[in-house]
């Protein structure tokens, strides 16, 4: 007779995407057949590519978040995330840096300020016709004045640059963190922006 | 008959090194097979201390000295990767990210860029000082070039290129603080600028995307910072003369 194992609980993982064009998703879905082994290591329990579960759970692990923090959606998101996760990972150049999110920066200091600047630029000014500002309360969620980058909203844990980071420098910070070691992030292949 | 230059010798992180008597620190440390990260120094220009990354420690002395501008010494004892040292590099590194707009996604030397290479040197993985977003703008007026000043660090290689090199000194630095620019001729739009031979050597020294050649999109800019070094040297030796 067999005595049944006990597995140890599965590292619960959490994705999420904030202010960014979804590259560092699409850059993590070219892992391709590592996925199986991932999937094999941990349980899914909130991603826009690999779950349907539309609240951010409780008692994550791991969560990598893309994106920069850009209107009052990203913001509770963040504050949510880092609430119920133990290590927040800034997954990409937008996350890291604001990068291209974090160019309407530019116009936080002239009238009207970016959020004005890039409504006005965005819905009037480049319109066709029937140029209007979005108004949708509770629906569209409204701009933050200044784009940020993640670890100026909430304590992160661990940066991942690259615009996207390579499958190959994300499958290495998994690896060393699902072994339970600290990502070594040294070097080009590993650190590099852009 | 060439008489030998004297030299001396000095100890660069417990190995002692040989050098020529006018070597610099910065050159006493390459010929010890070691390396420090550079931003403003180009091989072929006159070296000016202005980016603080090759600040190293010599013991005995009060303050830490720039390698590149600092004249080797018989006896010196450096120091050139301490904590202090590696702290203040990557202090220096991530400020000046926060200073410009330096968006790599997007940019014509993204891949061939000295200041992502020193981001990765120095292992900064983020910055500690929020972006500025300062306001500054694009010069296109040139035929041939562009001048991004959201990209531009100030490290004077094109001035110095220009001036050095090339002999017709279009660039300057202008203004003052945060202000403070590179600027052609008397802060004339580029194209406007008659001494401007249009040689492109300011884009060759360029570190970052800053100066680029209009046909260049992403990641296509091929910097060429051994010039300054080739044709500064090719006129010493007088390699094209008459041969």
């Amino acid at each position: 007779m067999t005595t049944p194992q006990v597995q140890p609980p599965k590292l619960r993982f959490a994705t999420v995407w904030l202010a960014g064009c979804s590259g560092c998703h699409m850059s993590f879905l070219d892992l391709d057949e590592w996925l199986f082994e991932l999937a094999a290591a941990v349980e899914i329990v909130y991603s826009p590519v690999a779950s349907d579960i539309k609240v951010f759970p409780e008692g994550v692990d791991l969560c990598l978040v893309e994106g920069a923090v850009a209107n009052a959606d990203n913001l509770a998101l963040a504050l949510q995330l880092r609430a119920r996760s133990k290590l927040v990972v800034s997954f990409g150049d937008c996350a890291v840096s604001a990068n291209v999110p974090g160019l309407r920066n530019l116009w936080a200091g002239v009238a009207g300020g970016s959020r004005q600047s890039v409504l006005e630029r965005g819905y009037v000014e480049l319109a066709d016709r029937g140029a209007q500002h979005p108004h949708a309360p509770g629906i569209v969620p409204e701009l933050l004045e200044r784009v940020l980058p993640l670890h100026e909203v909430i304590a992160v844990d661990y940066f991942l640059p690259g615009c996207p980071p390579s499958a190959e420098r994300i499958r290495e910070f998994l690896e060393d963190l699902l072994r339970g070691e600290r990502p070594q992030q040294q070097g080009a292949e590993q650190l590099r922006f852009g | 008959m060439t008489q030998a230059s004297p030299s001396i010798t000095l100890q660069i992180n417990g190995q002692p090194c040989t050098v020529a008597a006018d070597a610099t620190l910065l050159q006493a440390i390459r010929s010890a097979g070691l390396q420090v990260p550079t931003l403003c120094h180009l091989d072929g220009l006159t070296p000016v201390g202005a980016c603080r990354l090759c600040l190293v420690d010599l013991e005995g002395h009060p303050k830490l000295e720039p390698a590149c501008v600092t004249t080797a010494a018989e006896g010196m004892v450096v120091h050139t990767h301490t904590p202090e040292l590696e702290s203040y590099r990557r202090m220096a590194v991530e400020l000046f990210f926060a200073e410009g707009n330096h968006v790599c996604a997007f940019c014509v030397a993204n891949g061939a860029c000295e200041l992502q290479d020193v981001a990765v040197e120095v292992g900064m993985d983020h910055s500690r000082f929020p972006y500025q977003y300062p306001k500054r703008h694009v010069d296109a007026s040139h035929a041939l070039f562009g001048l991004d000043h959201h990209r531009c660090i100030l490290c004077t290689r094109c001035v110095r290129m220009c001036d050095e090199i090339e002999g017709a000194h279009v660039w300057d630095v202008g203004y003052r603080g945060s202000a403070c620019s590179i600027i052609a001729g008397l802060d004339q739009p580029w194209g406007e600028v008659e001494a401007c031979t249009s040689c492109g050597k300011c884009v060759d020294a360029c570190p970052t995307g800053a100066l680029f050649r209009k046909q260049d999109a992403t990641a296509e800019k091929q910097p060429h910072p051994e010039r300054a070094q080739q044709l500064a040297e090719a006129r010493t030796d007088r390699r094209w003369h008459n041969q």
